[in-house]
């Protein structure tokens, strides 16, 4: 049972694998919110599995949090921004998915290779995953770099959050509980700021473009 | 090479030749009551197929052998195929002959063939449908074949037997790299079998057709031909499948009473196999010709990812 259970560790971290991937490649702003609801839930799973196999008790009270935040509460109001803003139905047009997702290979590859000999110092029960969580974080971060609408990255600012919580509980069974907390309520905080900053970009601009924001002065 | 072998590749041939049309008939079945249809019986794949035999093959004038052969040399690589995976048991005298790359080959030959005969009579809709089948075939080829591999890096071998045979009979465990490729091989069967997102086998509209161009001058013994080894295409690739994420059941070798409890297990496995298909390709809008290299390719990276987490994880 508990084999089946470690191995569904790295089910769960392959699945947030594909998830950062499938968010690479989707135009459609309300499809990229489900996928990040999803991939809070699967980490929300690997972490109860973690705090279960390691008898850590307050990876539970963690994986909980994240549930509440990231699968409920993030999502309602991503949904809301997208309402009021009225994105809801945008399509995004991105430059060739393809070539993005094959700089996205390449960085599977280097996570993979950067995090294998780290991976062979630690004893932790999902330490195989922590290549993974290095991986979601560098193909969140090449979101946020190739996506030009102030909301997607915004997603991949949180998704991003995802892999680094994910590669915390990985490497060393989770953080203290009190910056687990800590960073909770910040990203809960910033994605309020972030909210407004997006009211604040369409006003000024009348688009959630963000590359407007690259011209200091008014010409 | 035994007797029980020699049998159970027999059965599995015949039993493919047999179930192949009731497998179309029963998705078509399906995707029919999905979408508050009435549903055509279940036997009207065979149906079609004696109403074809019976009939007249017209084969233009300026048609050249290529024309005639590649309905039987379509029909022969499927059904060789459909002997190669392991349906029944894994004691098969004809798996040696052919590893999973080279069943790759078989179907690369069967589509080459095919596209060639369908160029071959000169008609602007058969050089469309050639072309676009060939964009489709080299895209999802890769992706198959790097579903096969980390399959075999998972049990050191490249033959389907092989693979079965290791999967099948050791204690449970959960492969996430294999759950990935099971993904990617997924979508490459869909792309492969003409189904929804990427062609709909069930229309006729010239701007999306693609498998209906290919075969659009066939008529008579060379059309049922044609259609029937489109049926065994979809009967192997449930099978590959099959074989290479849901194992259990298939007969191991020395164990002729095993076959007889395969059989079963075979055709509740496709069973539910068809109602997924039915269900996929009902909740899915077809794509635009154009999106299919991103679906393709989103299959092919999948499957690499699966390759690479193997590599990463171990398992």
């Amino acid at each position: 049972m508990n084999t089946l259970l470690a191995q569904s560790i790295n089910l769960f971290a392959v699945v947030l694998l594909v998830l950062a991937f499938a968010m690479i490649a989707q135009r459609r702003i309300l499809t990229l919110i489900h996928l990040f609801t999803l991939q809070g839930a699967a980490l929300a799973a690997a972490t109860l599995i973690v705090g279960y196999l390691t008898g850590q008790h307050h990876l539970y009270f963690s994986g909980v949090l994240t549930f509440v935040l990231k699968v409920v509460l993030i999502p309602i109001l991503l949904h809301r921004v997208i309402d009021r803003l009225n994105v809801r139905w945008d399509v995004e047009t991105l430059f060739n998915i393809p070539t993005t997702m094959l700089i996205g290979i390449v960085l599977v590859i280097f996570a993979f290779n950067l995090a294998a000999p780290i991976a062979g110092l630690s004893a932790s029960v999902a330490r195989g995953t922590l290549g993974i969580a290095l991986a979601c974080v560098l193909l969140s971060f090449l979101m946020m770099i190739v996506r030009a609408k102030a909301v997607p990255q915004v997603i991949g600012f949180l998704s991003m959050e995802n892999g680094l919580f994910f590669a915390a509980t990985a490497a060393t069974s989770g953080m203290p509980m009190i910056v687990e907390l800590g960073i909770a309520f910040d990203v809960l905080v910033g994605i309020l700021i972030l909210g407004v900053f997006m009211f604040q970009i369409r006003e000024q601009f009348d688009s959630l473009d963000i590359r407007h924001l690259e011209k200091l002065k008014e010409d | 090479m035994s007797i029980v072998g020699l049998f159970a590749q027999l059965l599995a041939v015949i039993l493919a030749l047999a179930l192949a049309p009731l497998l179309t008939g029963w998705v078509n079945q399906w995707r029919a009551w999905l979408q508050n249809r009435r549903a055509p019986g279940l036997l009207q794949p065979y149906c079609v197929l004696h109403k074809l035999f019976n009939k007249e093959s017209v084969v233009a004038e300026h048609a050249s052998p290529i024309f005639r052969v590649a309905p039987y040399i379509m029909f022969g690589c499927m059904a060789l195929a459909c002997g190669i995976a392991p349906t029944l048991s894994t004691d098969l005298p004809l798996a040696p002959a052919a590893d999973a790359i080279a069943l790759v080959g078989l179907f690369a030959l069967a589509r080459v063939f095919i596209s060639l005969a369908a160029m071959d009579i000169g008609t602007s809709f058969g050089t469309l449908g050639a072309r676009r089948e060939m964009l489709i075939g080299f895209l999802a080829e890769p992706a198959l074949l790097m579903v096969l591999f980390s399959a075999s890096l998972i049990t050191q071998s490249t033959s389907l037997a092989m693979i079965v045979e290791t999967l099948a009979h050791q204690p449970f465990a959960i492969y996430p790299s294999l759950a990935v490729a099971g993904v990617a091989f997924t979508m490459v069967s869909l792309a492969e079998n003409a189904r929804v997102p990427v062609d709909n086998p069930a229309t006729h509209l010239e701007l999306t057709m693609i498998h209906e161009a290919l075969i659009l001058e066939y008529s008579g013994r060379h059309l049922a031909l044609v259609e029937w080894a489109a049926s065994l295409k979809l009967f192997a690739y449930s099978c590959i499948g099959l074989a290479l994420f849901v194992p259990w059941g298939v007969a191991e070798a020395g164990t002729p009473l095993a076959i007889l409890f395969a059989i079963p297990m075979l055709v509740v496995k496709l069973a539910v196999g068809g109602v997924l298909l039915a269900l996929i390709e009902t909740i899915n809008a077809k794509m635009r010709l154009f999106r299919v290299p991103e679906f393709l390719a989103t299959a092919f990276l999948l499957a690499v990812i699966a390759l690479l987490v193997h590599v990463l994880l171990g398992a």
